[in-house]
């Protein structure tokens, strides 16, 4: 079953003259252990598909589904509990708090939530340890470097018992060695259960994932079919 | 990539012979580039023909096959090879970037759809190379950079198609093809895809 389903989802900003259409009428669904790449360049309509798919913005038009329920059944408290618990976030600026060691930026959302300090901050070390970071866990981001920065905000995003992994551009400051780390971080977290949309303009990211979803003008207009056999590639190169 | 050159390189590792050459290259090149062994000892005689290698009395251990070292000559070959830049000063023949031209000019054909079949297909391709690179168990430093390469090779592509759709469709809200410049690019430039 698909952890997230966008039905028929439809985005305009504006009025009039200065309506602008920004997704029209987009299917997608994920499942549960699987990454999809969203690829379009700048105004394509990614990242508002995204901001959608996370309950941060309502559609104009049509449904989001998470674990089978209808977002617009939910009232606003219900999708902020829900934003809470289940979906992580993951941005191109990384989006830590600055007067926060590492530790407490990954504990905080869990605080928020009603978990307590203690355990919050449990859950916040063992995520840190999964990627790597336990040793830089009192560090505040200005004593990290990009690359590390963004592992923080992974490990943030996946602390917890969260199910569904949203990120625009995760790697989009990085270099190429640790943007490959942050996507093979993204790819473990579905290995692990998670679902993760990940929307980029950058073939190298999207390559990692198990679909590669095109979007243009707002539409999806293509899809990549799924890879069965990457072996049959070296079979195909010519001999020397 | 030239087979000459790379045999010259695992000798001058030390004397070796036909068969072990094969496998070390293989290995070396990540079992990426398989190589007959017809070629080898065919390359190897040419090497011996020039005076860049010479049979060695030191491998006569492994039984019937011949032996080989690097002669001098054939080190200062080597070391002028390795920093020799291949030649890539004039745009190569490219029937990716040919199929794309011919698109916006053809009547009843969207640039775009044709730019989109083939951006999928490239995609599909680094996904493939990506799921090879994803299994750590096999990734020894010679595989991870044959196939780096390979996907900087095909994102480079996917750049430029990214590029000719933003252009195209910025040239079709203008209002169509602008008149010729009033200065024309180098003739090489100019025939970009078209080199015999």
């Amino acid at each position: 079953m698909s952890y997230l389903e966008l039905r028929d989802i439809s985005k305009v900003y504006g009025e009039g003259a200065a309506e602008v259409c920004a997704l029209q009428r987009i299917d997608l669904s994920v499942d549960a252990g699987s990454l999809v790449a969203v690829m379009g360049t700048s105004g394509s309509g990614k990242s508002t598909l995204l901001t959608i798919a996370g309950s941060l913005e309502e559609p104009t038009s049509g449904e989001v589904y998470i674990e089978g329920r209808p977002l617009s059944s939910l009232s606003r408290n219900g999708k902020a509990q829900l934003r809470r618990q289940s979906v992580g976030y993951v941005f191109q600026d990384y989006n830590l708090l600055a007067g926060l060691s590492a530790v407490e930026n990954v504990s905080l959302p869990l605080e928020l939530d009603g978990v307590a300090a203690r355990k919050a901050q449990a859950a916040a070390l063992e995520s840190l340890e999964n990627f790597g970071l336990k040793d830089r866990a009192s560090h505040y981001p200005d004593q990290m470097s990009g690359g590390e920065r963004q592992r923080v905000a992974i490990a943030r995003a996946v602390a917890g018992n969260r199910r569904l992994l949203l990120a625009d551009e995760p790697s989009g400051a990085l270099d190429s060695t640790n943007a490959e780390t942050v996507m093979r971080l993204i790819l473990a977290a579905c290995h692990r259960g998670m679902a993760a949309v990940v929307v980029t303009h950058d073939a190298q990211l999207a390559s990692w994932a198990d679909r590669v979803v095109f979007l243009r003008d707002g539409r999806v207009i293509d899809q990549t079919l799924p890879v069965t056999n990457p072996e049959a590639i070296l079979a195909d190169l010519p001999n020397l | 990539m030239s087979i000459r050159h790379a045999l010259l390189a695992l000798l001058s590792e030390g004397p070796k012979y036909g068969l072990q050459l094969r496998q070390e290259f293989e290995a070396r090149t990540g079992e990426v580039w398989p190589l007959n062994v017809g070629q080898v000892y065919t390359t190897l005689q040419r090497l011996e023909r020039d005076g860049l290698v010479e049979p060695d009395d030191s491998t006569v251990d492994e039984g019937p096959q011949k032996g080989f070292h690097i002669t001098e000559e054939g080190a200062a070959e080597l070391a002028e090879w390795l920093r020799t830049p291949p030649d890539l000063s004039s745009p190569p023949r490219d029937e990716l970037v040919i199929k794309v031209l011919v698109a916006v000019k053809l009547p009843g054909v969207d640039v775009h759809e044709v730019v989109q079949v083939h951006r999928r297909y490239l995609v599909e391709l680094m996904q493939q190379w990506t799921r090879l690179k994803e299994d750590e168990s096999r990734f020894d430093l010679n595989f991870a950079l044959v196939v780096d390469a390979e996907l900087f090779r095909l994102d480079s592509l996917i750049r430029w198609l990214d590029t000719a759709d933003g252009r195209l469709k910025r040239a079709a809200a203008e209002g169509g093809e602008r008149t010729p410049q009033a200065f024309p690019l180098p003739k090489a430039r100019r025939k970009v895809g078209v080199r015999p």
